[in-house]
């Protein structure tokens, strides 16, 4: 029955409402398929097998009576920020050794709620820091995908690399992720899946592990645009544990998917066009606005002029409230701990010890521009930036445009150690960090794949809570360009 | 802008985390070329713009002043690398 695991998320849905197959079948058939594949691709850092059989014995049982939640039966993976009660929630990072929390973060609450049920915990880059998925404490993740006739192996991206690689790779039906700077959309653009980035305040953000609090927002990955659909629904909700979750019905996204985009203005900016673009990426993009002229849409040339600004400043605002967040990690409430000759002593060896070299590297930033004589040149001039930056957005979605089209990525997915410069790094989310900046809503589409067979994404940018519209337009590049799957070769 | 290594130690010290000479050296050169990347937003006439202080135009949420949660200090304690009694232990910080 390892068939269950291609299913994408609205079939096995579909397929357990009909009795075609039991959820312990389902589940069985991904924890099999993780098995088998995890020592290749190191998606999982922890399998909660016992959870997920008993979840989805608990679910066959409300299916027999026909007693059905949204996500009944539907196993998904749940990337290691989010914390899960009595389980592994560690952000992938040393510091959080040991760590179990007592409590269930809102948006997996959300989930288990709609019947879903738990794989396990993926793996991610420490912290949420990070492009390549590298800087994980367990490892890196390895992408599904391999460029045509190698054995080289490639990175997912990052930070949600597991979440990519395991929806790529057939070990969840979907999953959980984050998106700080780009890190659902960009390893979504790498492994040939649909991420989605919603609007700030959209998910709540209770329960995962902070890293950049004015940027951070939960959101789906999986296998098609239907399928982030149905998992956004059940992930977002109104919590007065976070202060900012706002307070907005969460619609039927679902129901949008197929309506096309008949009608609504895309927007293409110009600045997006950057020196060098490789060709691939620039066809690749038209091939998208032809695809929305074909579908209806009316295309129009636009202008966010600040864009250039966007990662600079991302990378002054994110390390800033990073170190403030990870101050925290000092030894003595949870987690790793090295003794020290005094207090001092201890905070500075444990932080030592516990952080990896990425995440050190952005807190000594974001300490030093928040640091006395600096904060005005830098913090204050980055989130003045910021603000001109979510305007430029404001403008065009005045002036009538419904969404903007973009690419996702810079380049294709890339091999393990190939990049170390770190603004060389940074620059892979060039095309998703101004999303963050401004708290807008964003989606990952798989387009086409490149010269050497690898999968590319195209990105549409909405309006404040208008996901509706971006799983419109999602839809329609996915039913121009089809669907992508790697060869397997891990299993 | 450049950073120096006495810098970056100063830096790593407020904080609290411990660097080899060696990390140092190496964060100085990793800094300094962030920081200088960073230095493009100078270009960016920012006279008169606000700051932005949060990017969802919300009130702020009120709440009655009232405990929601609590009398747990076990669960509170519960994942901490040293417990005593339901209290943190660190190392003395009183002479």
């Amino acid at each position: 029955m390892s068939d269950l695991t291609h299913l994408t998320l609205a079939e096995a849905r579909d397929g357990l409402k009909r009795k075609d197959f039991k959820a312990r079948e389902l589940a069985d058939a991904y924890l099999a398929a993780i098995e088998a594949a995890n020592s290749s691709l190191n998606a999982y850092i922890t399998v909660t097998a016992d959870k997920a059989q008993s979840m989805a014995q608990a679910s066959d049982k409300r299916l027999q009576t026909g007693d059905t939640r949204p996500l009944e039966g539907i196993p998904l993976g749940i990337k290691d920020l989010f914390c899960t009660k009595g389980v592994h929630s560690q952000a992938a990072s040393h510091v959080l050794d040991g760590f179990k929390p007592d409590y269930e973060s809102t948006v997996t609450a959300n989930l288990w709620a709609d019947g879903a049920v738990m794989l396990g915990k993926l793996n991610m880059d420490e912290f949420a820091m990070g492009s390549s998925n590298e800087t994980s404490y367990y490892g890196p993740v390895t992408n599904p995908w391999r460029r045509a006739g190698s054995n080289q192996s490639l990175v997912p991206g990052g930070s949600s690399g597991g979440s990519a690689s395991a929806v790529a790779g057939f070990l969840c039906a979907g999953a959980t992720a984050t998106d700080t700077g780009g890190s659902i959309r960009q390893p979504a653009g790498l492994t040939g899946t649909v991420g989605t980035k919603p609007t700030y305040g959209r998910c709540s953000r209770w329960g995962i592990v902070a890293f950049a609090s004015s940027l951070d927002q939960a959101g789906p990955l999986a296998r098609t645009v239907r399928d982030n659909a149905i998992l956004l629904r059940s992930m977002a909700s109104v919590d007065e544990l976070d202060t900012t979750s706002v307070d907005k019905p969460v619609p039927d996204y679902e129901a949008v998917v197929g309506e096309g985009v008949k009608g609504l203005k895309i927007g293409i900016p110009k600045e997006y066009r950057m020196d060098g673009m490789a060709d691939e990426i620039e066809a690749l993009w038209q091939r998208g606005i032809e695809w929305m002229r074909d579908a209806g849409a009316e295309i129009v040339d636009i202008s966010l002029p600040h864009t250039k600004y966007a990662l600079p400043a991302y990378y002054i605002v994110a390390p800033a409230e990073a170190s403030s967040n990870l101050a925290r990690y000092d030894g003595v409430r949870y987690g790793l701990r090295v003794p020290g000759d005094d207090i001092i002593d201890m905070y500075e060896k444990s932080r030592s010890a516990g952080f990896g070299a990425e995440v050190k590297r952005r807190v000594l930033i974001g300490t030093y521009v928040l640091s006395s004589g600096y904060y005005d040149a830098y913090y204050l001039r980055a989130q003045k930036v910021r603000t001109l930056i979510k305007r430029d957005f404001e403008t065009v979605f005045a002036e009538g445009v419904d969404a903007i089209l973009t690419p996702t990525t810079p380049n294709a997915a890339f091999a393990p150690g190939e990049i170390t410069d770190p603004v060389a790094m940074y620059l892979n989310d060039i095309f998703t960090v101004t999303v963050n900046m401004a708290g807008l809503p964003g989606i990952s589409v798989p387009a086409g794949l490149d010269a050497a067979g690898l999968p590319l994404g195209l990105q549409l940018i909405g309006r404040p809570f208008d996901e509706e519209t971006l799983f419109r337009a999602g839809q329609v590049i996915e039913d121009a360009a089809g669907r992508f799957e790697p060869e397997n070769w891990w299993a | 802008m450049s950073v120096t290594k006495d810098t970056v130690k100063h830096v790593a010290r407020l904080a609290r985390i411990a660097v080899t000479e060696e990390e140092a050296e190496r964060m100085t050169g990793e800094l300094s070329s962030i920081l200088d990347w960073v230095d493009q937003l100078n270009e960016v006439d920012v006279d008169g713009v606000e700051p932005m202080t949060s990017v969802v135009e919300t009130a702020m949420k009120m709440r009655e002043d009232t405990v929601t949660k609590g009398g747990h200090p076990g669960v509170v304690v519960g994942n901490a690398p040293v417990e005593d009694d339901n209290f943190f232990v660190v190392p003395k910080v009183v002479e």
